[in-house]
């Protein structure tokens, strides 16, 4: 009935023939911006895939004359045009490895703090501060840490490192040498900083989607804070937790400025941690701009290429377990 | 009964300890940010000036200023999100809107997730395969490209999300009219989480403005003024990473000056992304 009643009165704006062209223009928009979706959405793996293809045909040449070997060699003569990776991927482990251990225990202190601790007025302004912290420009880390960081280390972390864990057995090795200011623990504690804001942010979000009343019978039991955080929060979250933590070390291995000011740019491995060093990321930036077309810039590339590879890996372990977590919640 | 009489003060001294050290990790992580500001102020703050904004990079002894790297980072970061911003909007429509739990949009979000932490300079080397060996010479256009292989991510992801919060009613409201999907999408949709957009488009130029490492095989740095994205162009990340690394005074402070322009620009960026999502939140 009501069809009836429509029909006359459309019919009367617009003819039959209008309609039939103004749907099947319609028609072709909508395809059309479907399509557009479509392609873009595409585009995204295209990229992808663009980085892993260009990189290796980049590495070729690298990977051609050095074999294996390039992987597990730690030299690194332009003039020689010898060229390994084990040095670079060292520096990249060893920095990463001091920027976690730190960052870890102090990012999920700031987490626990902001939602079990804090006085709930004060939660976001906080909040928000930790996470511009993640907002600086890595550059900015940079030149912080080049002109301010680095002569404190030098003047006080390093000379006391060296007069107390430097004279003990077997670790003495790791805190030998002279204070130099620039070098691997400098660039690991810069990564550190830097990372921080990613753990906190991460494992606050995690820690938030534990059911209030979990936490409540915890209480409820007379559980201490301490208690409620070690044996209900970390092991509900724990997938969680180890999700962020793998991204920010995506983020640490390959971070570049921050790590290129401090690090001191040696190209060989000592056993020091004080010692001046490099990373993939640092020696790609430091050189790239000196390298000759051949196997010198073809063994940037490969250098590339394996960050990407390590990066790749850490992250898609880290999304996985990020994604199981969602499902949970 | 004696036993937890016993456990009590223990358990009650292991809390105040873990919780001090709580508080310590939060007064560590605030100190460090004000350390940082501080010096950025202290440092960057006295050489503001007109000249800053007037006068080009210039070689050490000549009164310069950051005009050439400023307009330089504004160029690169528009052509970045002209052409990140379609790419992302459009993919992040795609996840939400048609693709859902599709096999291909689960590869697509896994694949842009990884793709918004990979590390910057292999975007940076991957451009520069694309754009810079093949062409011969460096460009603005190749530091635009990789600002917007960097954005892009964020705002499929923020585009995403926003869509996700548009509630199913209102798409079945305006389809039971009549409206094509796409029109569906463009004026109803898109117009309920605009402000949404927008701060991932915000959150996008906040990072894109940011980036140095990609900017070092692309663009390269330029120490003339130049409008052209043909050609090699200053950007104020890499005349910061540049004059940072002088050995003169005021080619250094120049970079500490640029240093507090490029930081406050981010993070009032950042905080404008951060009050608008706020507003959202609370409608």
């Amino acid at each position: 009935m009501t069809a009836t009643t429509l029909q006359p009165a459309s019919a009367a704006r617009s003819s039959p023939m209008d309609r039939a062209r103004a749907l099947a223009r319609l028609r072709v928009s909508d395809a059309g911006f479907r399509l557009f979706a479509l392609g873009a959405a595409v585009l995204v793996l295209v990229i992808l895939l663009g980085v892993v293809i260009s990189l290796f045909i980049g590495a070729l040449p690298a990977f051609r004359e050095f074999g294996v070997d390039f992987l597990f060699s730690d030299s690194w003569s332009p003039p020689k045009e010898k060229f390994g990776a084990a040095t670079a991927i060292y520096g990249t482990l060893v920095t990463s490895l001091i920027a976690m251990l730190i960052a870890v225990p102090v990012g999920l202190g700031i987490a626990v703090f902001l939602t079990e601790l804090c006085w709930l007025p004060l939660r976001r302004p906080i909040g928000v501060a930790i996470e511009l912290l993640a907002g600086i420009p890595s550059i900015i880390y940079g030149i912080w840490g080049v002109y301010y960081f680095r002569p404190v280390m030098q003047a006080y972390i390093q000379p006391f490192l060296i007069n107390t864990l430097g004279n003990l057995p077997i670790i003495g090795h790791l805190f030998a040498g002279p204070p130099l200011g620039y070098g691997i623990l400098t660039a690991g504690l810069v990564l550190a900083l830097m990372i921080l804001p990613f753990i906190t942010a991460v494992s606050r979000d995690v820690f938030d989607t534990v059911p209030p009343v979990l936490k409540e019978a915890a209480y409820g039991v007379g559980a201490t804070t301490f208690e409620v955080v070690g044996n209900i929060v970390i092991p509900y979250t724990r997938v969680g937790v180890i999700g962020g933590v793998m991204l920010a070390l995506g983020r640490a291995l390959g971070e570049t400025m921050a790590v290129t000011f401090v690090v001191g740019n040696a190209t060989k491995i000592q056993a020091s941690i004080l010692a001046q060093g490099t990373t993939i990321s640092a020696m790609i930036a430091n050189q790239f701009a000196d390298a000759d077309p051949g196997l010198f810039t073809s063994s940037l590339l490969a250098l590339g290429f394996i960050l990407f590879v390590i990066t790749f890996l850490v992250l898609a372990a880290a999304r996985f377990m990020l994604s199981r977590l969602e499902l949970k919640a | 009964m004696t036993a937890a009489a016993n456990l009590y003060p223990r358990r009650r001294a292991r809390n105040v300890i873990w919780t001090v050290l709580a508080y310590g990790a939060t007064a560590l992580g605030l100190a460090m940010l004000t350390i940082i500001l501080a010096t950025l102020l202290w440092n960057g703050f006295g050489g503001l000036s007109l000249d800053v904004f007037t006068k080009n990079t210039a070689p050490p002894g000549v009164v310069g200023g950051l005009l050439n790297s400023i307009v330089g980072s504004i160029i690169m970061t528009v052509i970045g999100l002209a052409i990140g911003a379609p790419l992302g909007i459009l993919a992040g429509t795609y996840l939400a809107e048609y693709g859902a739990n599709s096999r291909l949009a689960v590869v697509v979000r896994f694949i842009n997730d990884i793709l918004l932490s990979a590390p910057s300079i292999i975007v940076g080397l991957f451009i520069y395969q694309l754009l810079v060996v093949t062409v011969g010479h460096f460009s603005a256009l190749a530091g635009g490209v990789s600002l917007a292989v960097l954005g892009a991510p964020i705002m499929v992801r923020t585009t995403e999300d926003m869509l996700n919060l548009v509630p199913n009613s209102l798409r079945e409201a305006a389809s039971a009219l009549g409206m094509p999907r796409s029109l569906v999408i463009r004026n109803v949709a898109y117009r309920a989480v605009a402000s949404g957009i927008i701060t991932g488009i915000l959150l996008a130029i906040a990072r894109m403005t940011g980036e140095t490492a990609p900017l070092i095989f692309t663009a390269l740095g330029n120490s003339l003024f130049t409008v052209d994205p043909r050609g090699p162009m200053s950007a104020l990340p890499l005349i910061i990473y540049e004059f940072a690394r002088s050995p003169y005074a005021e080619q250094q402070r120049l970079a500490w000056t640029g240093a507090l322009i490029l930081t406050f620009a981010v993070l009032g960026l950042s905080i404008m992304a951060r009050v608008l999502s706020a507003s959202i939140k609370q409608k």
